[in-house]
């Protein structure tokens, strides 16, 4: 996992993610649990405390509330970069449950998806292997406004149209 | 109508560079079909049978003379000439080539327009009241709040990748004009006993292959709190809708799935965080918006005007127009006019990049330079004086776009079915075609009086079978073609009576030859058992689906052991 984007930019990863539980994993490196075992697996959790945890699609971040204070990073799965549902996990964990640690894409992360990533909360990027990262920090600033709030610009272009763009308003930029 | 600021304009000209880039990896083998195929979506391009289809985007069925103008050129630079003119208020272009999207896109820029998010299973373009700020039964003209929702679903970072498409329509009418009950989210704009402006929120609602009408899940949401009550809808589908099975993906299956109550329950919830945040409406955002639909500078005239009684009088042809195409205006001597885009011959919805031109021409003559598109994929001319009226029909007349037919059977919704979609199961057009050639007598189509026919290739229902009063749905049966009829459906419109219903199949399919003989029988029917001026949706309504469903089986029947007779006694 050495392909990984953090706050903009392209850095060594030393965390391993640990799909499956069974496999061996290396002693001393730092570890991503998926939640089911980081949950039921306490003493682990306790003793390692540089260990992540990484959320499924369907998983529910607001189990993770307790110990958001301490978590060092949550990883979400994109199985498929058409599945959507971690966006509304990362918004979740950002805005609603206040995570303030690494919030991580893993799994099928590709450039085009980037900006919308980055937007929700997530600040780190496990690219897949086959994507062109220098691509990929360009996508972080394809667009230079956004209309909506979310995690990034928590408040709407609307709110901030008259301060920002005084000339701009009610001036139309087309014959 | 409103005009892009430096941000509007900003972003669609970043989004064009962003496509230019998606599409030279794509093209140079860089990004494969797969990882391509959301992203042109989003951008309105899909790869049809002979070749991509571009849809691109017009808000609320508003456009101007010059963004016209701008669909006229595209047509003739890189399609055959022509366009189509959508159910959701858009227009398609059939031939363009992929090599060519990002300058398509470029040129749309160029005049305040876009394709983003006409496709994908994202919030699509939102679509309103073809007559806003003009229509008399106005209550709240929904065009602010349909830019603003606009301006909030564009490029949403949450909400870019949901279970299946999402599509919104606001309406601010007494009359539904926007069949809100068959939108994933349908809003009413309303006032409440005060005075004060907010939305009756509509959710669940939609066609496809599982046609449903939306229930109430807020009746009065004050307007500063439309976005983010919008948003904890969108929350709730995005994280909770099914992404198993595509068939079941819409936001209607998850309304069904929890209950009406429960649904709107669990988006309190989630609302309950984001209400009073920074997501909600300022009255400065809603004010500036608003200024952008103010009244054109409309003459003061008098509502009734003598030459033009006269030509009525003189003009059988020109009355006939008026009494099917004009429409009431809030303004006096202002009338709205509808051009038809279904004359005999020609795809439903279609129009050449000519017809374009001269529709934007008379819009800055006769009007403010302003042209809306409706669901019934007719051009309407919003402002035009009672006393143009006349020389709006002859010019218009001379380009065929004055078929007299707004409202009847003629004036057919259809898909671009078989003949060029991919999805469809069937053929669409040649149907159409062959029963506006059936119904072509003026005389007989105007005493069958207003019907709505709707016909859609297949089960996606873009030609909105669901909701015609007379409802024509493409199957395929062991690689045949065949043609389901139903009959009782309603969009919501006055000319089903005001009623949202989904119409009921009135047995087994047809071939397409036998499509004109089975309308033939309906109508037959109707005629038959109307009460003096009662519509089809009407008489339907009143008797039920069986006396019709036995009228055409039963000819049906006799008609073909008839047939076997007379083979017997020929040989």
């Amino acid at each position: 996992m050495s392909r990984l984007i953090r706050n903009g930019q392209v850095t060594v990863d030393t965390w391993q993610l640990i799909r499956n539980v069974d496999a061996p994993v290396s002693p001393d490196g730092a570890v991503i649990l998926p939640l089911a075992s980081w949950v039921t697996d306490p003493v682990s959790r306790l003793q390692r405390l540089a260990t992540g945890v990484w959320l499924a699609p369907d998983d529910d971040p607001a189990v993770l509330a307790p110990w958001l204070g301490a978590l060092p990073l949550i990883a979400i799965d994109f199985p498929k970069f058409t599945d959507g549902r971690g966006y509304s996990s990362a918004f979740l964990l950002r805005n609603r449950l206040g995570f303030r640690g690494e919030l991580r894409a893993v799994g099928d992360v590709l450039v085009d998806q980037i900006w919308y990533l980055a937007r929700v909360g997530f600040n780190a990027f496990a690219l897949r292997a086959d994507q062109d990262v220098q691509a990929a920090l360009a996508q972080l600033a394809v667009f230079s406004e956004r209309y909506q709030g979310s995690t990034d610009q928590p408040v709407p272009a609307f709110r901030r149209r008259e301060r920002q763009w005084p000339d701009g308003v009610r001036t139309a930029v087309a014959p | 109508m409103y005009r892009y600021d430096v941000v509007d304009q900003t972003l669609v000209n970043e989004r064009v560079a962003q496509y230019r880039d998606q599409l030279r990896r794509f093209l140079a083998g860089e990004l494969p079909e797969d990882e391509f195929r959301p992203l042109r979506l989003q951008n309105g391009l899909y790869i049809q049978k002979h070749a991509p289809m571009l849809r691109v985007a017009i808000p609320y069925g508003l456009l101007s003379a010059h963004q016209l103008r701008m669909l006229a050129s595209i047509a003739r630079r890189y399609d055959r000439g022509y366009g189509h003119f959508t159910t959701r208020q858009n227009i398609q272009y059939n031939w363009p080539r992929l090599e060519d999207t990002a300058d398509i896109l470029a040129d749309l820029a160029s005049v305040e327009m876009h394709a983003i998010q006409t496709s994908g299973n994202c919030v699509r373009n939102i679509s309103s009241d073809e007559f806003a700020g003009v229509a008399p039964d106005e209550i709240v003209d929904p065009r602010p709040l349909a830019e603003i929702l606009r301006q909030w679903s564009t490029f949403h970072p949450e909400f870019a990748y949901l279970p299946r498409k999402f599509k919104i329509a606001v309406n601010g009418a007494a009359e539904d004009r926007a069949a809100t009950a068959f939108h994933d989210i349908g809003l009413t704009v309303v006032r409440d006993a005060n005075g004060d402006i907010g939305v009756q929120v509509l959710a669940g609602g939609g066609m496809g292959r599982t046609p449903v009408v939306g229930v109430v899940i807020r009746e009065f949401l004050p307007w500063p709190h439309v976005l983010t009550y919008v948003e904890a809808i969108l929350r709730v589908y995005n994280r909770y809708g099914r992404r198993d099975n595509l068939y079941k993906a819409r936001i209607k299956i998850l309304v069904k799935a929890l209950g009406a109550a429960t649904f709107a329950q669990q988006v309190d919830a989630e609302w309950a965080s984001i209400k009073d945040g920074p997501g909600t409406l300022t009255r400065e955002e809603f004010d500036r918006v608003s200024a952008w639909f103010t009244d054109p500078p409309y003459a003061v005239l008098d509502d009734d005007d003598a030459a033009h009684a006269e030509r009525l009088r003189e003009h059988a042809g020109f009355a006939r127009w008026v009494g099917r195409s004009v429409r009431g205006h809030r303004i006096a001597g202002y009338r709205s006019v509808v051009l038809s885009l279904k004359k005999t011959g020609v795809a439903p919805g279609d129009a050449t990049a000519g017809q374009m031109d001269h529709v934007a021409d008379w819009a800055e003559r006769f009007g403010f330079g302003e042209i809306r598109v409706s669901h019934e994929q007719n051009l309407i001319l919003p402002d035009v004086p009672v006393r143009e009226l006349y020389a709006l029909w002859q010019e218009a007349k001379a380009v065929g776009l004055a078929t007299p037919n707004i409202g009847l059977l003629t004036d057919v919704i259809t898909c671009p079915g078989g003949d060029f979609c991919s999805l469809a199961n069937a053929k669409s057009l040649p149907i159409a075609a062959a029963i506006q050639e059936r119904f072509d007598d003026l005389d007989y189509l105007h005493d069958i009086g207003e019907i709505n026919l709707n016909i859609s290739g297949c089960m996606n229902s873009c030609g909105h079978h669901h909701v015609g009063h007379i409802g024509i749905l493409g199957v395929d049966k062991d690689g045949d073609e065949w043609y389901q009829v139903s009959i009782g459906g309603a969009d919501g419109s006055a000319l089903g009576g005001g009623r949202s219903a989904i119409g009921k199949v009135i047995g087994p399919s047809f071939k397409a030859d036998d499509m004109p003989d089975v309308v033939q029988q309906l109508i037959d029917a109707y005629v038959e058992w109307r009460h003096p001026g009662e519509r089809f949706a009407d008489t339907v309504h009143r008797l039920g689906v069986p006396p019709f469903k036995a009228r055409v089986y039963g000819e049906r029947r006799s008609a073909s052991k008839h047939a076997a007779q007379t083979v017997a006694v020929g040989e």
